[in-house]
């Protein structure tokens, strides 16, 4: 990889889609592993019907789900890529009806203005 | 300026992947460099060489392969989200043991390395998607 030595810089993975349903969300963690590799300051937003990607208790193999491989595990793993900074939008969890007892990691949770600023800080942001 | 462009969405589907065409096409005769374009999600789609639209409607495929070999592009397809969708180019198709490839001119097959990058190597990674 030509990876610029010394370069690093911040970049946000901005995740809005529920885990299942369409392949968006599993494709953003899949982009989210590589990138840990490369050593750069990651965050993780979730906002919108992204926040469910990071619940807890996800079924779906075929006898109790959908009979779609459950890959929420994933997200507990991320520590140990170095990716900690795990955000959620304050608004969609309560539209939810959502706490962070619900999640599977721990989180930090943001209002609008925050939400705002923290996209207002990167040089990257990665939409899915 | 130097983007890098994300495309998301497959073509005909939805307006991602013209605008992403149209802003490229635009940036370059503009005079700004682009780094990268990386097909990614059904934005793999765009790449298919078996693609055969009407004939009174663009053709998405011809025109990305078109501006590619003008102002020497590089597009680049992801190889784990072009796998799940069936889209080889020869080197895969022999390697997993299929008959055919489908890769158009002007595009090749990696890792999603080369999205990160592009990333880092830019000035502005413009993501175009739903």
């Amino acid at each position: 990889m030509m990876e610029e030595e010394g370069v690093i810089k911040k970049f946000l993975y901005l995740n809005r889609k529920a885990p299942y349903g369409t392949v968006y969300a599993l494709e953003s963690l899949e982009v989210i592993l590589v990138g840990a590799a490369f050593e750069q300051d990651v965050s993780l937003a979730f906002i919108d019907d992204g926040i469910y990607q990071l619940k807890k208790n996800q079924q779906t193999s075929v006898s109790s789900g959908i009979g779609v491989k459950d890959f929420s595990k994933t997200y507990r793993a991320l520590e140990g890529y170095d990716v900690e900074k795990v955000y959620v939008d304050k608004k969609s969890m309560e539209e939810r009806g959502l706490t962070e007892d619900d999640l599977l990691v721990d989180i930090e949770v943001l209002d609008e203005a925050q939400m705002a600023e923290l996209m207002e800080q990167q040089d990257v942001v990665l939409s899915f | 300026m130097k983007f890098a462009i994300l495309v998301n969405e497959g073509p005909y589907q939805h307006q991602a992947s013209d605008s992403a065409y149209q802003f490229t096409k635009a940036a370059i005769e503009k005079g700004h460099d682009i780094f990268r374009v990386f097909f990614y999600h059904d934005g793999v789609n765009n790449a298919s060489r078996l693609t055969v639209p009407p004939q009174d409607d663009r053709h998405i495929v011809n025109r990305w392969s078109e501006l590619a070999k003008e102002h020497n592009l590089d597009l680049v397809v992801c190889i784990a989200a072009a796998q799940r969708r069936g889209m080889l180019d020869e080197k895969e198709a022999n390697r997993q043991g299929k008959d055919a490839n489908n890769i158009a001119e002007g595009f090749r097959i990696s890792g999603l390395g080369q999205l990160i990058e592009a990333g880092i190597q830019s000035e502005r990674l413009v993501v175009f998607g739903d």
